[in-house]
């Protein structure tokens, strides 16, 4: 039995959402009646990963080629090979990768090690019924590819998962996210394959060994846990409709951080005032290695691009620090913040929810406290 | 061009979110309702397009009885016609019937367009699109925040917003996209469209029963209330020392 993860790569190599989505998988692999647990099996496009996912409890890699660039159809037929039962199963132990470093291995079905690579195509990891589980981080492309795949095999799927775990008659007993994650939803999921996608904010990435030290519940099953993962090469085989759409980039980032993997975000509000008012915060941010975000209000008065709105219908937001200022805290905004590790609300109303709601709380106008605590970086940063 | 937009009915949540007894609802005593915003978008480009290219928008929503208003809302927008796929009061459709239900009204038109909001706001599925584009034999792209036009209206292009970068997708008409929030931003119904949306006619048709083989919702609960008091710092600049204080403490400086 197994539970695949769509891995997603990005400039740093391994997405950390998900890291998150495997960490999400590997309890649900953890959960299998098998002697050692599920196997947990992570899908790649493109290229093997750069970081190692054996901390992660990965025991199998699966790397997909044959597409190019992104198809959101096209990943999940590629994915829905994987599960289909007609597909040969693969010998566990065909690949070992252990000592070998996984940038250099060659991974065009040649001899590895003397080991010759087996099924190199349309491999599945265990055969006819193995798959119980696919998973995904909750992202614009982890919800759309498992849609597809949900669509392609009828099967139910369930998006923003917190929490999943085996219930009665084979059904799934999971908890997710509704409206953002401003209610939860408990649910049962039927269906022989579940189709889930982890809310980015609501799991941590935790290698096993943290994991481990943090919990006594950890099964004992980690033993082989380290081994290194097995390396399988999959040909995708998709038709020619699946590629009809097919992203382009047309304009490449700003090189900055994104809103959404940034470490640090200052945003700002109605407290804000105009478009001029956000020099400030810019500077701010800059100074901080961050990015401005902002609330809806800032957008629909058109002071900013609806691209910079956090919030549940703009972007959720996972820094060490949201430094919030003129930001009430329309329920709507929160939930696009609460994943923030560290609030720091400024506000003039002490009262206003986001202040309330936040860590720490600086009561007054931003337009004095942004430009004074830019000064005191500044100085602090030196001549 | 022919265009569906698909709507969904759900509560306006302002403040504070309370459930009904059985924690199977939000408590609507205190509140409206309205449409998602990715979906008021949705109509706003729908009407845009028809605006500039000719020919009329259907607005379509599975729900109660009472999502004709939020039809209403539609048609005094610039939508043209409306269908309501009814449902029993209380019922929740999970996306695979709903995907189904919408395939056949989608299918009864000579539509060029589909269009949905990302994902409703209430559920947050994000798959109605899809599995709707999947049973119609369409190509679909989601997330979409511009939309362009070929010239000869074969085809169009879709852009979104992806780690900060701009990509786009070319798809064959008639397609299925879904939007976001920000691709346009809505207009206020007009009094004589409000006047003519009053008068005009709801389709009614028999919704889809629940089904099985879909995600069973069993309760629904608020997320615990975040700890503590918030920690206050001070007032105005003579917070500052305080704020580098806590910025070092965190390991942001």
């Amino acid at each position: 039995m197994a539970v695949y993860c769509l891995v997603e790569l990005d400039d740093a190599g391994v997405a950390d959402v998900s890291l998150r989505a495997l960490t999400f998988a590997r309890g649900l692999a953890d959960g299998l009646a098998s002697p050692a647990g599920g196997r947990l099996a992570a899908v790649l496009f493109g290229g093997p990963p750069e970081a190692d996912l054996a901390p992660y409890g990965v025991t199998d890699i699966i790397v997909m080629s044959g597409i190019d660039g992104y198809a959101p159809q096209a990943w999940a037929r590629a994915l829905a090979s994987l599960l289909d039962p007609a597909v040969p199963d693969v010998p566990l132990s065909g690949v070992p990768l252990s000592g070998v470093p996984l940038s250099g291995v060659p991974l065009s079905g040649v001899p590895l090690s003397g080991v010759p690579v087996r099924g190199v195509t349309g491999a599945s990891v265990t055969g006819a019924g193995g798959a119980v589980a696919v998973v995904a981080a909750a992202t614009d492309r982890g919800n759309e590819v498992l849609a597809h795949l949900g669509a392609i095999t009828g099967a139910p799927m369930a998006a923003n998962c917190v929490t999943v775990s085996p219930a009665a008659d084979g059904a799934w007993a999971l908890v997710r996210q509704r409206w953002a994650g401003l209610l939860l939803e408990e649910a049962l999921l039927d269906g022989s394959v579940a189709l889930l996608t982890v809310a980015t904010d609501a799991v941590s990435a935790e290698t096993q060994d943290s994991s481990a030290s943090v919990s006594a519940e950890t099964p004992a099953a980690f033993a082989s846990a380290s081994a290194a993962p097995v390396m399988h090469r999959v040909s995708a085989s998709v038709r020619e409709a699946d590629l009809v759409v097919r992203a382009v980039e047309t304009e490449s980032g700003t090189g900055g951080a994104s809103l959404a993997t940034a470490r640090v975000v200052v945003g700002g509000g109605r407290g804000v005032g105009s478009a001029a008012g956000f020099a400030p915060l810019e500077e701010l941010a800059a100074l901080l290695g961050g990015v401005v975000g902002v609330s809806r209000v800032v957008t629909s008065e058109g002071w900013r691009p609806h691209s910079m709105q956090v919030g549940q219908t703009g972007t959720k937001i996972t820094p060490d620090l949201y430094l919030a200022c003129g930001i009430s805290g329309a329920i709507q905004h929160i939930a696009g913040c609460s994943g923030a590790k560290h609030l720091i609300a400024i506000n003039k109303d002490p009262s206003a929810p986001m202040m309330t709601r936040a860590d720490y709380a600086v009561i007054g106008d931003l337009h004095e406290i942004v430009p004074a605590l830019v000064e005191a970086l500044r100085d602090r940063a030196g001549p | 061009m022919e265009i569906l937009v698909c709507v969904k009915r759900v509560p306006t949540v302002g403040g504070a979110i309370t459930l009904t007894a059985d924690r199977r609802a939000i408590d609507t005593k205190m509140s409206g309702f309205t449409i998602s915003p990715h979906e008021e978008c949705a109509v706003e480009e729908a009407v845009r397009l028809v605006e500039r290219f000719g020919g009329s928008v259907t607005v379509v929503s599975l729900g109660p009885g009472e999502a004709q208003e939020q039809l209403r809302s539609c048609l005094a927008l610039g939508a043209s016609a409306a269908v309501l796929l009814e449902t029993a009061a209380g019922a929740e459709t999970g996306p695979i019937a709903t995907a189904a239900a919408l395939s056949a009204v989608a299918a009864s038109g000579s539509f060029d367009l589909v269009l949905l909001g990302n994902e409703a706001s209430d559920t947050g599925d994000y798959q109605v699109g899809i599995r709707l584009a999947h049973l119609l034999g369409w190509p679909v792209a989601t997330g979409i925040k511009a939309i362009a036009m070929a010239d000869d209206g074969a085809s169009l292009t879709a852009a979104r917003t992806y780690r900060g970068a701009t990509e786009t997708f070319t798809l064959p008409v008639p397609c299925v996209l879904t939007v976001k929030e920000g691709i346009n931003l809505p207009r206020y119904p007009s009094l004589p469209g409000r006047l003519r949306a009053k008068r005009a006619p709801v389709t009614r048709v028999d919704g889809p029963q629940p089904a099985a083989g879909e995600i069973r919702m069993t309760s629904l609960r608020l997320p615990e209330a975040p700890k503590k008091q918030a920690t206050v710092l001070g007032h105005g600049a003579d917070a500052v020392p305080a704020l580098l204080a806590v910025l070092t403490e965190i390991g942001v400086l």
